[in-house]
């Protein structure tokens, strides 16, 4: 089931603070997060978030299209490297 | 024969018969049944070509159905795909997009099974 519309979307709050304030002074930094179940919303487009995957910050660019998505959407958790003995396959990629 | 939105409908009760066209279900069948004040229990091949239209008129205005559905979907799984996110990713690789298992099953997204040679014992 969706989230009820009452609510709006979900960000956390402190990140969602130095959106507003970065997206009002206009610079350009990285914001590093840990919340990657905040919704992408429109004032982030245009920046550059890194959303931890467990391991290392992912640099995700926020572009129009992303907007309604999550962040975690786009920082991937597994890395699937090929099973043992399919070496060809691995390599033509 | 009716012909709807380039499918040939089969000689059945109308209800079942638009559920030939792709994208449409028991329920838009019945839907547009009441629509246009048709009874479901009817055979195609009974309907007077003005019924016949008119269901095509409804259909072509009010459906998404065939060739526009089916690109509509291609068109959202394309996006996806593009942006890169999970679902995208999961799409690339034909494996299953809702997070269901796959160590076992999951046979309809993977194809047939591929069987790997067992290592050897040393």
């Amino acid at each position: 089931m969706s989230r009820s519309i009452k609510k709006g979307p979900f960000i956390e709050k402190s990140l969602y603070k130095k959106v507003v304030e970065m997206s009002k002074a206009g610079e350009k930094r990285m914001i590093k997060t840990y919340s990657r179940c905040s919704t992408i919303i429109p004032e982030m487009v245009g920046m550059t978030l890194s959303v931890h995957n467990g391991k290392s910050w992912v640099p995700v660019y926020v572009t129009e299209n992303l907007v309604g998505h999550k962040l975690g959407e786009f920082s991937p958790t597994r890395i699937f490297r090929g099973h043992a003995g399919s070496d060809k396959k691995a390599a033509k990629r | 024969m009716a012909r709807i939105a380039g499918i040939d409908l089969p000689n059945k009760h109308v209800e079942i018969a638009l559920t030939y066209i792709y994208g449409i279900g028991r329920t838009s069948a019945r839907k547009i049944c009441d629509a246009v004040k048709i009874d479901p229990n009817r055979n195609i091949n009974d309907l007077s070509n003005d019924e016949v239209n008119e269901l095509r008129k409804l259909i072509e205005n009010d459906y998404k159905v065939e060739g526009r559905l089916r690109s509509e979907i291609a068109l959202n799984i394309k996006r996806l795909m593009d942006i890169g996110c999970y679902r995208g990713l999961r799409h690339r690789r034909g494996l299953p997009v809702r997070g269901q298992r796959t160590r076992t099953n999951a046979r309809t997204r993977k194809g047939k099974k591929k069987t790997v040679a067992n290592k050897k014992k040393v």
